[in-house]
């Protein structure tokens, strides 16, 4: 607790005095000396969305196959023993895979797609665990009830079990949108560096470009804007402490409804 | 359609990976219509297991075999090819705790009818009104239909979920340990209501509560360890058990092994 509170108020001592509100406007111009946080906030944005696009329906769909039609077997085992390794292996690791496969054999090279993708594989675990772990919470005799008043399988899961469970849902995949928000390896090896501005909304994804993280740590690397960086950790982690209340709003509602209805 | 249940040497077993529990033995039992049998037995005896037979509830369970038949008027509800969902809308059920969805009253009884089809509002109302008024509910919450099922008190859910299961127009209508997680007080009113119950349904009923047993059953089935000891009429079997091991337990000299 004091580790965390005491990083976190350095932060907020280095990083609060770079809070000027033109660095949310502009973009970081070594030619005109200025700096500014705006493209890497719009490359967040994007990474988030696509990310989730592609990560969110399969983690949700593989959530609900696994605890809702897998029967336990070798197979189902197996599933849950790949899920369980793929949560653990470190991000560099993806981002060079993803380099590899989605930049170099797909052909997507250095671009917000091929980091999104890269980011999708490795929020899938994510998903996939807290989805599972919220649907086995929805009560066997609610469940059964449905059953009871001759509900099909899927009847009974799009009538009670998904309406019971969305908000855990939800909250798992705002557990990943904070993984997203926070990563930085794996996307430094796939979406690239660039700090521009979208030139056209539809293919900037195809384009390189830094998410606030990578530019923090850029900025670093060369040294030129360690100031600059604190005031964009702050930034993150404004963002990140914002996701945690809400995840934390989420379930807790959902504990006290389940404790209600039952 | 007149809601007859008869076992026939049925067992059941459930199997984990650290070996298999012979859960029923060889059970046969004739459940007449529109009468209340209740299932005594100390805990684990296997009349839950039973119960959940009864419209194959059970198979929920991973590893569950079974052998023998369960005959549903006549014919076997384990033959391949029964409607699953058909079947338990013959063979409705309550459980231990109230169970409402997460919707209001009127959508919690309209839950059934609407799988089955029913869309239309003036039939939906008919059947919401019947059901709550035959769970004797309807007079506490006909001026709050639209207001969540979770707002209801313990008793007032219990017998919203008893309406549920009578809205899709079940036969039999099994219960388990429908009191247990109830007050004295609402346990009465359930009480009144399942003796009104069995007048229109079969009805079967695992309690734990002996004197429930007697006051609202007419026929009593007694479980240990998976066999059924005896059957027969409650008075019957309270006053002369025909077995040692009814007579331990209804007089609770029963030992837990």
């Amino acid at each position: 607790m004091t580790a965390i509170a005491s990083v976190l108020f350095y932060i907020l001592l280095r990083g609060a005095g770079q809070l000027r509100w033109e660095i949310f406007v502009r973009s970081p111009s070594p030619l005109k000396g200025e700096y500014g946080i705006l493209p890497g906030l719009i490359n967040t944005l994007y990474i988030i969305l696509l990310t989730l696009l592609a990560a969110a329906p399969v983690g949700i769909g593989a959530a609900v196959y696994l605890s809702e039609y897998a029967r336990p077997g070798k197979l189902t085992r197996l599933v849950e023993f790949t899920v369980g390794t793929l949560a653990g292996i470190p991000s560099v690791v993806y981002g060079l895979f993803g380099a590899v496969f989605f930049g170099e054999t797909l052909r997507l090279g250095y671009s917000i797609l091929t980091g999104s993708l890269t980011l999708s594989l490795m929020v899938l675990p994510i998903i996939i665990r807290s989805g599972q772990d919220t649907l086995e919470a929805v009560p066997a005799a609610l469940r059964e009830s449905a059953l009871g008043c001759g509900a099909t399988q899927w009847q009974m899961l799009r009538t009670v079990v998904l309406p019971c469970a969305k908000r855990g849902l939800a909250a798992s995949v705002l557990l990943a949108v904070g993984r997203i928000t926070g990563e930085s390896a794996a996307l430094l090896f796939t979406a690239g560096a660039a700090s521009n501005l979208p030139r056209n909304w539809l293919t900037h994804p195809l384009s390189s470009g830094a998410s606030l993280t990578v530019q923090m740590y850029l900025g670093i690397s060369n040294g030129r804007y360690i100031d600059e960086a604190f005031g964009i950790a702050l930034v993150l982690a404004g963002i990140l402490t914002a996701l945690y209340f809400l995840t934390g709003a989420l379930t807790a509602e959902r504990r006290d409804r389940g404790e209600d209805s039952l | 359609m007149s809601g007859h249940l008869t076992a026939d040497h049925f067992n059941l077993w459930y199997s984990t990976d650290r070996g298999g529990t012979h859960a029923l033995r060889d059970i046969s039992l004739d459940i007449p219509p529109k009468q209340l049998l209740a299932l005594i037995g100390p805990s684990g005896c296997g009349k839950s297991s039973f119960l959940r037979s009864l419209n194959r509830m059970n198979e929920r369970t991973p590893g569950v075999k079974h052998t023998g038949s369960i005959l549903l008027d006549g014919a076997d509800i384990y033959a391949p090819g029964t409607d699953l969902p058909f079947l338990r809308k013959r063979v409705g059920m309550v459980f231990q705790k109230p169970t409402p969805f997460p919707m209001s009253i009127y959508d919690n009884i309209a839950y059934g009818p609407r799988l089955q089809g029913v869309r239309s509002r003036q039939e939906l109302d008919g059947i919401v009104e019947a059901s709550l008024r035959a769970a004797a509910l309807w007079g506490e919450v006909s001026s709050r239909l639209k207001k969540p099922a979770s707002g209801l008190s313990g008793g007032q859910q219990q017998r919203l979920c008893i309406a549920r299961a009578l809205a899709v127009g079940p036969e039999v209508l099994l219960m388990d340990e429908p009191t247990s997680a109830l007050d004295p007080l609402s346990t009465g009113k359930i009480e009144e209501l399942m003796g009104e119950l069995k007048t229109r349904y079969t009805v079967v009923a695992v309690t734990h509560n002996m004197g429930q047993a007697r006051r609202i059953s007419d026929r009593t089935a007694f479980f240990l360890d998976g066999e059924l000891i005896e059957c027969g009429k409650t008075k019957e079997l309270f006053c002369m058990p025909g077995d040692r091991r009814t007579e331990y337990y209804i007089t609770g000299q029963h030992r837990e092994k």
